[in-house]
């Protein structure tokens, strides 16, 4: 009886009590989702345009900052060490094409899941050979700090990587819409066949999205790796972005961000309201429980498209 | 691919004429110490410097004592990059190697050590846990080959509570006050609970814990009631990447970093550092001193570095973890002299060594003359008491710099003792293991 | 030259249907099992059996049981870690509520109660499919563990929060839980239940439950139209795959590692089980054992090669170039043989039959 009113009523009169607090965790919640939709956008950009659902995003991120700030640490200015690292994401991008997936194609989803894999190992023994397993400091002057706005407290941090993400979904938006390219990207993703058919060429599609992938895993490993250090835990967020991917569908970019945004203020609330009666750190399944219930109605999540199945 | 292949067939033909033709001979007069290091992973800003440590206290013996008791010390590193198997997988790779096996193991991971528990028992090997590992584990009786000095996590959180009382004027002016720990979900991090519990019971303080989901990177929500809360002090357990992230998410609500108290493993220079300025004025507990001030140090970086050795970079010695590492092979290789005494100084097997660390009576007037005073931390170790009665003090983080603030603080030692001893036969019931009767062991001894 | 079935004729419907038909083969596998039940304990030394054999047959085990659910039945699951803890902690409340019960059937009774479990995780698949699926089993794996990191009932009220298998014996003297255990029982021990569950299987799969599984794989609309029911034939593949997945966690917790926290189940097991089957072969038997003696056996090898060869590199170097190799061997494989070890393996044996004279 005390459990169950713990659980369906006491939430409940603790938000109506403090709505402030409330929304303080809403927010907080909501621009931890931001940041989590910033290693999703890597895995929709892959998953759209070739199908591979690309387990190395995450180990793409801390090899990208570990990149970055290995050179920084050197001496290397900033902008030179940002170009090098651009560079060398390009130069995996065509690497990953020329050696797996083009003696890959057409094989099922699960083997390139797996080869991706491999991709994934091979990345993570290559960052940490040529930079060490040490702990690096990432600064590039992003502000970070407390602030309050109308009462309420927010992380300059993540206001930052909220616009950095608003900017960097805008700008896909756009290229996707609005560039040749775009188009091409979104004629592959609507039908592989059809697309290779009128001539668009599927390899060059492949190094394109596997290097805003990496840019993608730039990005986000700025952002995190400058609020944790960057260091190899840096690979483990990719577990936080895969129940924003099923909340969103794995092919939408605006699902990323929704997705991110309901994972993240969801996640949040139940560990602040809901948490304590259950014992806590209900952070890690709640999510993946909220996703699950979300998918019995729709099994193709948010924005996926939808699936229809023929004999 | 043909060359592919070739090249793996090389390999694979390399591997097997080396398991064929076997290990090199080896010299008799070593005395063999595993290594269960981790260099890579999630973990590894934390296993380097502590490696480093250690591995470089072993080069200084050999360096500059020719090993203990003219024994040279031999080590090989094996990386658990924190894994559970993969440490019993070095563990059993390494216990059979040297003339005379294992001498002991410290897996400085809470995880690896349980795995190894009765493997070590079974083997006949000392098991080290160093400030970490099951807090029972020092009763003697239940765990003869176990040894927790020179202080458990419950040990560790009555000394933050006495700390944490100095500040308030008293302990007894802790009734009504409100504190709070944050804890890495797991093992590891319930084992101050019952402490705290019963402590808040004794001193009246109001106790409240937040879990940390592994691996701890993202941790708003925890921060976020505790700002709610508004406790009078936080304490942390903390592991990895979850140290550095909660003292920043700290900063970012605005608590107090100088009533923020982490035990030991959340007390180093990569937990605090990429929270940059955020993290001056964060406290923590640690076991040993800090810096590279000590005379022990200074023989390392004289006989070890300045003759083109070391594991780490200069810059690097005499930073917390390092120093651990630097304490904990303090602490085995004196164990190991202690057993030379009494069985001849030849290589011994880990069940002569045992004794050793059964009679560990590290005096202070020996850790003087190991040029570690203030390092390390007197401890006796007995075959009933293992974990030696050692002391803690309290760190702050400047900036820059880990500064001890305080003097040693005694844990009280006779509540914990009641607890290790209930805890420890709980485990022996379950387990189907007859404690032993140190008595008995004593004059078997003699 | 010497394998090939020319001259072995069936005269029955059971020699004809038989799990080895060609002879050779039928001598190859007593020589193997002589092998591991004989030849084994005699050389293996202590670090061989702790270390890598039981392990192995523990993840052989795990793969077996996700086989079963991925390759055979076509779902994909990343539950498979709090499948295992499922039975190693029902194993451990089981052993020391019942401290009379013989550890066979308190092994069995935790795979049972893993089956159940899986059952219930595996409601869900009836709507979701594919890579969704996937993700929404994360769900299964984080639940489970985080449940017996937070409730102390499931670790005895143990203050650390972890469980310690007690000394039990299958007979007499014959101990393979608890510090007195002798290396070879417990290799013996598992061996013994992996043999025989690897048996099941093989017949399981080549019966209608099998036939059943293999056709919602292959198109469950299809299969449905035929009259297989998706729900029977769906939940049957959950709980047989959990039953196998909880004994593997059981024997993790009594007969590898004898003490382990939750946290030994986290969702790295599950894609190192799942990385097992797809190296090793979806929908094969041999595929998993393949598969687990890569993961298991290729880093052990790797990483004691610089000792065998006599080179010195320091430990982490030789970590990450193990990283990077292994990493690379992965892609190799699969773009080789994209269906996995076993595939390879049946390909080796069709040309061996037709060796030294292939036209």
């Amino acid at each position: 009886m005390h459990f169950l009113y713990t659980v369906l009523i006491d939430p409940f009169v603790q938000i109506a009590g403090d709505p402030r607090f409330f929304v303080e965790v809403l927010t907080g919640g909501l621009l931890t989702g931001v940041m989590y939709s910033l290693v999703a956008l890597g895995f929709v950009i892959i998953y759209k345009a070739s199908r591979v659902f690309n387990f190395a995003q995450g180990t793409m991120v801390l090899f990208a900052a570990l990149m970055l700030v290995g050179q920084m640490e050197m001496g290397a200015p900033a902008w030179l060490a940002l170009g090098t690292t651009c560079g060398v994401m390009v130069g995996l991008a065509f690497a990953v094409e020329r050696l797996v997936l083009r003696p890959m194609v057409n094989q099922s989803e699960i083997i390139l899941f797996m080869a991706t894999l491999g991709i994934s190992f091979f990345l993570e023994g290559l960052g940490q050979l040529m930079w060490g397993g040490d702990v690096h400091t990432l600064e590039l002057g992003i502000p970070s700090g407390p602030l309050t706005l109308g009462g309420i407290l927010v992380n300059k941090l993540d206001l930052v990587g909220a616009a950095v993400a608003g900017l960097l979904v805008t700008a896909l938006a756009l290229f996707f819409r609005w560039t040749s390219v775009g188009r091409v990207l979104r004629a592959v993703a609507d039908d592989h066949q059809a697309a290779l058919s009128v001539g668009v060429p599927l390899k060059v599609v492949w190094v394109i999205v596997w290097t805003m992938a990496g840019l993608v895993a730039l990005v986000a490993g700025i952002m995190w790796g400058s609020s944790l250090g960057v260091q190899f835990s840096l690979s483990l967020v990719a577990l936080k972005a895969l129940p924003v991917l099923i909340l969103g569908g794995f092919t939408s970019v605006p699902g990323a961000i929704v997705g991110g945004l309901i994972v993240g203020a969801t996640e949040k609330v139940g560990e602040v309201f809901w948490g304590p009666a259950l014992g806590g750190a209900v952070e890690n399944w709640f999510a993946y429980l909220l996703a699950l219930i979300f998918l019995l109605f729709r099994p193709q999540g948010l924005f996926g498209e939808r699936i229809i199945e023929r004999v | 691919m043909k060359a592919w292949k070739g090249a793996i067939g090389v390999v694979a033909a390399a591997v097997a004429a080396g398991l064929l033709v076997g290990g090199v001979a080896e010299a008799q007069n070593e005395q063999f110490v595993p290594r269960l290091v981790y260099r890579t992973g999630p973990y590894a800003p934390n296993g380097i410097p502590f490696a480093d440590g250690y591995a470089d206290y072993l080069d200084l013996v050999n360096a500059r004592d020719r090993g203990v008791g003219g024994v040279k010390i031999t080590y090989e590193e094996c990386e658990t990059a924190y894994n559970n198997d993969k440490g019993v997988e070095c563990y059993e790779r390494l216990k059979h190697k040297g003339p005379t096996g294992a001498s002991w193991v410290d897996p400085l991971s809470t995880g690896i050590s349980y795995a190894l528990l009765e493997r070590t028992a079974a083997d006949k090997i000392p098991l080290i846990m160093m400030g970490y590992g099951r807090a029972d584990a020092s009763y003697g009786p239940v765990f003869p080959y176990a040894f927790t000095y020179p202080a458990t996590y419950w040990a560790g959180a009555d000394a933050i509570i006495q700390y944490v009382g100095s500040q308030e004027g008293g302990l007894d002016k802790l009734k009504g006050k409100k504190i709070a720990l944050v804890y890495h979900d797991s093992a590891y991090g319930k084992e101050p609970i019952a402490t705290l519990e019963k402590l808040s019971q004794r001193y009246g303080y109001q106790f409240s814990k937040f879990a940390v989901a592994h691996p701890g990177l993202e941790q708003k929500a925890t921060w976020l009631e505790i700002r709610r809360l508004r406790p009078n002090w936080v304490l942390m357990w903390g592991w990895g990447v979850m140290n550095s992230t909660a003292v920043k998410e700290a900063a970012a609500i605005g608590y107090p970093m100088t009533h923020f108290v982490g035990i030991w493993w959340s007390a180093s220079e990569p937990d605090v550092e990429p929270a940059g300025a955020a993290g001056k004025g964060y406290k923590a507990a640690n076991i040993t001193g800090v810096g590279a001030k000590f005379p022990v140090i200074q023989d390392i970086l004289k006989y070890v570095y300045g003759k083109g050795g070391g594991h780490a970079t200069k810059a690097k010695v005499g930073e917390v973890l390092y120093d651990r590492g630097v304490v904990n092979a303090i602490y085995d290789t004196e164990a190991l002299r202690i057993a030379q005494a009494r069985y001849g100084k030849k290589p011994l097997t880990g069940e002569q060594i045992q004794w050793g660390f059964e009679h560990l009576n590290l005096t202070a007037g020996r850790i003087k003359q190991l040029g570690a005073a203030g390092l390390v931390t007197p401890i006796h170790v007995t075959c009933t008491d293992h974990e030696g009665g050692g002391d803690v003090k309290i760190q702050q983080w400047d900036g820059h710099h880990w500064k001890t603030i305080t003097d040693w603080i005694k844990p009280h030692r006779r509540m914990l003792w009641e607890m290790y001893k209930a805890s420890a036969l709980a485990y022996a019931k379950e387990k189907g293991i007859t404690p032993r009767d140190c008595s008995k062991v004593e004059a078997a001894a003699k | 030259m010497f394998y090939r079935e020319a001259g072995e004729f069936k005269t029955s419907y059971a020699a004809d249907q038989a799990i080895f038909p060609i002879a050779q083969d039928r001598i190859a596998l007593v020589v193997l099992v002589l092998a591991a039940y004989v030849g084994v304990p005699l050389i293996a030394n202590g670090y061989w059996l702790d270390a890598i054999l039981i392990p192995f047959l523990v993840y052989s085990l795990a793969a077996l049981g996700l086989n079963i659910l991925t390759g055979y039945a076509g779902q994909v699951s990343l539950g498979t870690g709090g499948f295992m803890a499922v039975g190693a902690f029902s194993a451990y409340k089981l052993a020391i509520g019942f401290p009379h019960l013989n550890v066979v059937l308190v092994i069995v009774i935790a795979g049972l109660i893993a089956a159940a479990v899986g059952i219930v995780f595996g409601v869900p698949s009836l709507r979701i499919k594919g890579f969704y699926l996937a993700v929404a089993t994360l769900a299964a794996q984080f639940f489970l563990v985080w449940l017996f990191n937070r409730v102390p009932w499931f670790t005895n009220y143990s203050s650390s929060g972890v469980i310690s298998a007690p000394l039990r014996a299958v007979f007499g003297r014959v101990y393979i839980t608890g510090a007195e255990a002798s290396s070879v029982d417990k290799y013996l021990f598992a061996l013994t239940t992996v043999s025989l569950l690897a048996l099941a299987a093989k017949n399981m799969v080549r019966c209608a439950t099998g036939r059943a599984w293999m056709a919602i794989r292959d198109m469950d609309i299809a299969a449905e139209i035929i009259g297989i029911r998706p729900l029977a034939t769906k939940l049957t593949a959950f709980a047989v795959s959990s039953f196998y997945v909880g004994v593997a966690g059981a024997l993790w917790a009594f007969v590898y590692t004898g003490t382990v926290e939750p946290l030994a189940f986290d969702v790295e097991r599950s894609f190192q089980i799942l990385f097992m089957i797809i190296i090793g072969g979806l929908g094969s038997i041999l595929g998993s054992f393949l598969g687990a003696a890569f993961v298991v056996l290729v880093p052990v090898l790797l990483s004691n090669a610089p000792g065998f060869l006599g080179l010195s590199i320091r430990v982490a170097t030789v970590t990450n170039l193990q990283s990077i190799i292994f990493g690379a061997l992965i892609v190799f494989f699969l773009v080789v043989e994209p269906n996995g070890l076993a595939r390879l393996w049946q390909v080796g044996k069709e040309k061996l039959r037709l060796w030294p004279f292939p036209y």
